[in-house]
């Protein structure tokens, strides 16, 4: 899905029609609209709070909260955008119910300086796919981004997981587009630095 | 441009979004210093291979438990 589109296009989106049948009561587009999102919902919900029943829950609530609310749903932004934005404040809300969890903010976590300056320089080669299996990647990647903080996490999720823009990134977030950039950052910074502890190059040839 | 200028601009850069002014002096810091040659293309490599795995499964028995739960929920509401 492109991330940038021109405001001057007319183009209709045709979930707008899904919507406005769904707002009449028709359950048929409803259900359409579901299927269309409950993958990208569950997935967003289980990136931010790195928990699949948390995910599932959220991903229920996401949708009868969207459903519940569907008169309010104006149409300024896109539909995917308004249900995403119900499901990250689910999943934000969860994380801060958990008696474990840390402080968890949107605003927070900004002051974490923490691993944002680069300080590995090692090359990537030969690239990660190459030096692990499918299944191993899948673990360091779960693991590296578990280890953000839930704000950049959030952040790093709709923008480079998602493929949102920065600007739908704000919108989904309550954020501004400079809060959204700088957070991205930290976040792309971050994962970078971790990552390099898996996938730099080692000196005295390939791994065993 | 320093090391810190650069990373300020990086989001940009990966955006195409630098000011015209500005990108020839981000080229030229890419190309003289090593250490942001690397950050740059390891920080490019991190985010395609976030993009380009799906690191959680959503096996169809889970889609077709979840989808029956969230209509059972809606259609239930009303
Ligand atoms: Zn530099």
């Amino acid at each position: 899905m492109p991330a940038i589109q021109s405001p001057a296009t007319e183009e209709i989106h045709p979930d707008v029609a899904l919507v406005a049948r769904a707002k009449k009561g028709d359950t048929a587009a409803f259900e359409q609209l579901v299927r269309q999102y409950e993958r990208q919902i569950f997935r967003v919900a289980q990136h931010i709070t790195q928990n699949r029943e948390d995910a599932e829950d959220i991903t229920q609530d996401a949708f009868l909260k969207a459903y519940e609310k569907l008169d309010q749903f104006q149409g300024n932004s896109k539909f995917s955008t308004w249900l995403v934005r119900i499901a990250v404040n689910e999943s934000l809300m969860r994380l801060r119910k958990r008696k474990t969890s840390k402080i968890v903010s949107m605003d927070q976590d900004v002051q974490t300086e923490d691993g944002s300056i680069p300080r590995d320089f090692a090359e990537w080669r030969p690239n990660p796919e190459q030096l692990y299996g499918q299944h191993e990647l899948g673990d360091i990647l779960r693991k590296t981004i578990q280890g953000l903080p839930p704000g950049f996490r959030t952040v790093f999720t709709l923008r480079d997981v998602e493929n949102f823009s920065t600007e739908e990134t704000a919108e989904a977030l309550g954020l501004s587009v400079p809060a959204v950039k700088s957070r991205l950052l930290r976040a792309r910074l971050q994962l970078r630095e971790r990552l390099s502890r898996y996938f730099r190059q080692k000196s005295g040839g390939p791994i065993p | 441009m320093t090391c810190t200028d650069f990373l300020k601009q990086l989001t940009d850069y990966f955006d195409g979004q630098v000011e015209p002014e500005l990108l020839a002096e981000v080229q030229t810091h890419v190309r003289e210093c090593h250490h942001c040659e690397v950050v740059l293309d390891t920080t490019r490599q991190t985010i395609s291979i976030y993009r380009e795995h799906e690191i959680y499964e959503f096996p169809a028995e889970l889609r077709e438990r979840l989808h029956a739960a969230i209509m059972k929920k809606c259609t239930g509401a009303r």
